[in-house]
């Protein structure tokens, strides 16, 4: 079965190839994010339609101040990672830094502002976890929403917290150069990751915080 | 098939940017206007544009080769499939579900 002529290899070829393959690799892993997003956002659709009056009575308790500066973080966090892969193709390693410092920053500058959110809902009672405090007609609705509303908004927070930590593994490597305008993979992937939970807060926003505001 | 991966412009990722700030003051703008009952539908329609600007050009897709595409357009489309028959079921027999 040995084969008495192996095929040359074009090593530029091939590390193409190898990165194509990444690509195709991270987005498979993706889509299996969609789907565990997807379930979520099916639930929230589908109690939105029943219970329409306690979803917009309980989403105008949330801060569309927070919120919004918040979208602009994160949008703005998506542009410095692609700016950071744009700075490693063309071999700029302090650029490549730079922006990854800066996505960090951004990344957790939108969790700190999460946190305070949070820590202003516990304080009110509308964590459904203990004592929930929700005046009538609506306590029970309310207390779906909010259900619904920690856990899609906990779980991208999450997504988050292991974004930013690749971001600070990957920082440390390209302190010490480890990235070439050939061989960036690593960044690239990590950056269709972080833009994917760009993705996931774009569709939360108006959901959970813009019902119905007129 | 698979196509050059080429660096993408500064300039364009920074446009990506512009648009997509200007679509989030869409999205506030919708929130606030009453437009007809068509609010959350307008909503989400704005924030599928916005995916798709960050899928086409922050994740390269535009670039990407055409088994990856399938891949993505399968993920949207289980999805939608997802949602899709479950709403059918909510909608059709809705009586089931009175509101005390």
């Amino acid at each position: 079965m040995s084969d008495s002529h192996p095929t040359p290899v074009n090593p530029e070829k091939q590390a193409r190839f190898e990165f194509e393959l990444n690509i195709l690799g991270m987005w498979l892993f993706l889509v299996t994010e969609i789907m565990l997003f997807g379930g979520l956002f099916a639930a929230y659709i589908v109690y939105r339609y029943l219970y329409p009056e306690g979803f917009i009575d309980a989403s105008h308790h949330l801060d569309v101040v927070l919120g919004t500066v918040n979208t602009v973080i994160l949008l703005t966090s998506s542009l410095t990672v692609a700016l950071a892969v744009n700075s490693v193709q063309r071999g700029k390693q302090k650029g490549l830094v730079i922006f990854l410092m800066a996505t960090i920053i951004l990344g957790s500058a939108f969790l700190g502002i999460k946190g305070l959110e949070y820590l202003h809902k516990i304080e009110e009672g509308l964590f459904p976890g203990g004592i929930f405090v929700y005046p009538a007609p609506f306590t029970q609705q309310a207390r779906l929403f909010f259900s619904l509303y920690f856990t899609m908004t906990g779980l991208h927070a999450i997504h988050m917290v292991l974004g930013i930590l690749a971001m600070v593994v990957l920082l440390i490597m390209a302190a010490r150069k480890k990235f070439t305008s050939h061989r960036y993979d690593l960044i690239e992937l990590t950056a269709l990751y972080w833009h994917f939970v760009d993705i996931v807060w774009i569709f939360i926003f108006p959901l959970m915080y813009l019902i119905d505001r007129t | 098939m698979t196509m050059e991966h080429p660096v993408v412009p500064v300039k364009t990722y920074i446009l990506v940017y512009l648009a997509l700030l200007f679509l989030l003051v869409l999205t506030l703008a919708i929130a606030y206007i009453e437009m007809a009952g068509l609010n959350t539908i307008l909503a989400i329609f704005v924030a599928s544009l916005k995916a798709f600007l960050v899928i086409l050009y922050f994740m390269h897709v535009r670039y990407s080769t055409i088994l990856t595409r399938v891949f993505i357009i399968s993920g949207f489309l289980w999805m939608a499939i997802l949602v899709g028959f479950t709403l059918t079921d909510y909608f059709t027999r809705g009586g089931l579900f009175i509101n005390p």
